[in-house]
């Protein structure tokens, strides 16, 4: 066997395929849970997207409502602490604090995608241009409190813990990685597989499913047929806004413990990105959002643990900042590379119009 | 034959129809950031409440950008990329494109434009300036190029991707100002100056010449898209790529040429701040400008005059917004500005709610971009 592998790698060119191959099946059992925390906010961007897109909304706004939640869970925690305190429950270190700040986050998704979904849905605003203010207002009013909060240098909430699978399950062969992948993670990481396969499951086999995706395909039929357009919109905007809620309390509440101005780093973004890539479902964008985000947890192992051999010494000559891009140039050339195939619903980004009745 | 009596009141309607909105924009914005500016002081613990902050806020603002030469030379400082960055966005918003690159295109721009120059350090600055203004306009159209090309070639959406190029060409400074063009004397990463390739001072302490590189985009721009046959055609592609390609213009071609002329001007005013500005670029070369741009060219209404008085209030608040942290101590951080412009941009965006508020009456739509930005990522409307 290593006789047949050391020839493999010795071929020309084509053997540096070979080695990253090796390197990738030595390396992706252990990074595989690092993948899943990088591609949670990602993913939960995208469902956000894919919800909004099915029932006919745009909404790019969802990298500032993550900011905006991100912001507010952890500042909530900062002023709730010192009223409920807590010590960390067994419960992936729950305390109190943390769950109220949790909500308020969840809150705030819902709260500016409300505006959104006014602007777009009611006002018939012009769908990029109400999200683009959302992002703009959103980092601004955020770098703006921050600003002013850090004067003080608060005591945060703390953050979810993450889970620690016993060392057996890693150790079972062959599948044992991918359950530790699913399992060493926080409340958040952890219930992403749930809530992607809950809406996909809702989407494509349930009423509410059937109505969204009619919704957006073509919102005068659906009316026809006595169902409320405007308000099964609003509906799931304001829903997918608790989703990106959820993907901003992530970034503060459980990837890190703090705030950090711009922290969201184009997440929302890349998660549009994914949502194209996975055609709209549920299931696809978590898979997209899979592919983006181990191209990052990929840069850094490469960066401690570089291959050995040949294709190490090549690698070592790109720099550290061509790790840092690269999941913006896979975004990228997926992208464009997959677009023809992927077609977006029919009425995305059109306002509807109530027909009038004749009088 | 009218008489010029009635000819100055038709003056005054067009001029109120045009600026009516964009003007109770700001007051609603000012109104806003006041109530912001008061809720803040409750949120942060530890001050005694005071009610004139408001007042002291904006008159610091207003002082740092208006009151003097000084500040009014800062002002137009600021305004000068803003200028160059928003024509590049409202020039493709008139061909159906949102450009968000911007700030990428700006990044590579300076770039560009600090590796001429430093090359070119020594030599006369008849040849050194042209040059690197000539270097950070072609990298600016080339990273403008890319995502037209893929929109053309394979419909990927231009929203997605100038945002994604946006991060990779921060990564690509970040690479250069610390590898190729570092300054090996210094501990932290940074470039050489760019001595003679300076934009010379023409006005007070520090007012380089780029405003009238600006002021010559303007007219540039304004005449491209309304005296050219090519203007024509990308205004077309912006109202209806469809009909475009039955009058037998290619639409895809447009893009492309749409997408890197927009690169060259953010290109462009990323020449301006490098040559005119910092002289020098460190690995965090890196302004909000590509962003601000949006909000000009939105508020601006696409049309080059818009947008030049657009990039001036928004760079009368960029320049003064620093003097009003100092005398607020801190109080106010500079962040409250984008609070004000996205305040403006959305009142803009919900102008028919505003114009109901304040009774508005034969005023001009706020925000106008064409139909094709809104729909769709994946299709290519009309361009195939």
């Amino acid at each position: 066997m290593d006789v047949v592998i050391q020839f493999l790698y010795s071929i020309p060119v084509l053997g540096l395929a070979f080695q990253l191959v090796g390197y990738l099946a030595e390396i992706v059992p252990n990074i595989a849970p690092i993948i899943l925390q990088n591609a949670t906010p990602i993913a939960l961007a995208a469902l956000c997207g894919v919800l909004c897109e099915r029932s006919g909304v745009v909404n790019i706004g969802i990298e500032g409502i993550m900011i905006a939640s991100a912001f507010v869970g952890w500042y909530v925690g900062v002023l709730v602490e010192p009223v409920l305190g807590g010590t960390p429950s067994a419960f992936f270190g729950a305390t109190p604090t943390l769950l109220v700040a949790l909500g308020a986050a969840l809150l705030m998704g819902m709260l500016i995608s409300l505006l959104h979904a006014w602007l777009s849905i009611s006002l018939r605003a012009d769908q990029i241009i109400s999200g683009t203010i959302i992002n703009i207002a959103a980092f601004g009013l955020t770098g703006y409190l921050n600003n002013l909060i850090s004067q003080t240098s608060p005591e945060g909430a703390g953050a979810f813990v993450r889970f620690t699978p016993p060392k057996e399950l890693a150790n079972v062969p062959v599948v044992g990685w991918i359950g530790d992948m699913f399992l060493r993670q926080g409340p958040i990481g952890m219930s992403l597989i749930v809530v992607v396969i809950v809406f996909q499951v809702l989407l494509f086999r349930s009423r509410w499913g059937l109505r969204t995706r009619a919704v957006g395909e073509h919102p005068r039929a659906v009316e026809t047929v006595g169902i409320n357009v405007i308000w099964l919109r609003y509906r799931n905007v304001v829903m997918a806004g608790a989703l990106a809620g959820l993907a901003g309390a992530y970034l503060s509440m459980e990837g890190t413990n703090s705030f950090q101005q711009g922290m969201t780093a184009g997440r929302g973004f890349i998660g549009l990105a994914a949502m194209i890539v996975g055609r709209w479902t549920p299931i696809g964008a978590f898979g997209a959002a899979l592919l983006f985000a181990s191209s990052r947890a990929l840069g850094d192992s490469i960066n401690f643990f570089p291959p050995s051999g040949e294709l190490g010494n090549l690698l070592a000559q790109l720099p550290g900042q061509f790790f840092d891009a690269l999941p913006y140039l896979v975004t990228i050339i997926v992208l464009a590379g997959l677009i023809g195939r992927s077609i977006p619903p029919a009425a995305d980004g059109q306002p509807y119009e109530r027909e009038q009745a004749a009088l | 034959m009218a008489s010029w009596q009635q000819r100055a009141v038709a003056l005054a309607r067009q001029t109120w129809a045009a600026m009516a909105l964009p003007f109770v924009s700001l007051l609603l914005a000012l109104l806003i950031g006041a109530i912001v500016i008061l809720a803040s002081e409750v949120v942060v613990p530890g001050r005694a409440f005071d009610l004139t902050l408001p007042f002291t806020a904006y008159a610091a603002l207003f002082q740092g950008a208006l009151g003097g030469l000084d500040p009014i030379v800062n002002t137009v400082r600021a305004s000068t990329p803003l200028v160059l960055g928003g024509l590049a966005v409202g020039l493709a918003f008139r061909a159906g494109l949102f450009n968000i690159g911007a700030q990428g295109q700006f990044l590579l721009g300076a770039l560009g434009s600090v590796t001429v120059g430093v090359a070119l350090k020594e030599a006369s600055p008849f040849i050194a300036i042209p040059a690197a203004l000539a270097a950070g306009m072609l990298a600016g159209a080339a990273w403008g190029f890319i995502p037209g090309f893929l929109k053309a070639v394979s419909g990927a959406h231009e929203v997605v991707t100038t945002i994604m190029l946006n991060y990779v060409a921060a990564s690509v400074i970040a690479w250069a100002v610390s590898g190729p063009l570092d300054q090996p004397t210094s501990p932290s990463p940074i470039t050489d100056q760019v001595g003679n390739a300076a934009l010379p001072v023409i006005i007070g302490q520090n007012g380089h010449m780029g405003a009238l590189i600006a002021l010559a985009a303007v007219f540039a721009v304004g005449w491209l898209l309304f005296r050219t046959t090519r203007g024509f055609e990308i205004r077309t592609v912006g109202a209806n790529p469809d009909a475009a390609r039955y009058a037998g213009m290619q639409p895809r071609l447009v893009v492309v040429l749409t997408m890197s002329l927009a690169g060259m001007l953010a290109g462009l005013a990323g020449a301006t701040v490098v040559l005119g500005v910092t002289h020098h670029m460190t690995a965090s070369f890196g302004t909000t400008v590509g962003f601000d741009a949006i909000a000009v060219a939105l508020l601006g209404r696409s049309s080059p005059v818009g947008i030049a008085l657009a990039a001036l209030l928004f760079g009368a608040m960029r320049a003064g917004a620093p003097l009003m942290q100092i005398q607020t101590q801190s109080l106010i951080p500079a962040e409250l500005v984008d609070v004000l412009q996205a305040t403006i941009l959305l009142s803009l965006v919900a102008h028919e709610l505003v114009r109901r508020i304040f009774r508005l009456q034969g005023v001009k739509a706020a925000v106008e971009t064409t139909d094709t930005i809104g729909p769709a990522y994946g299709r290519r409307p009309g361009i195939r």
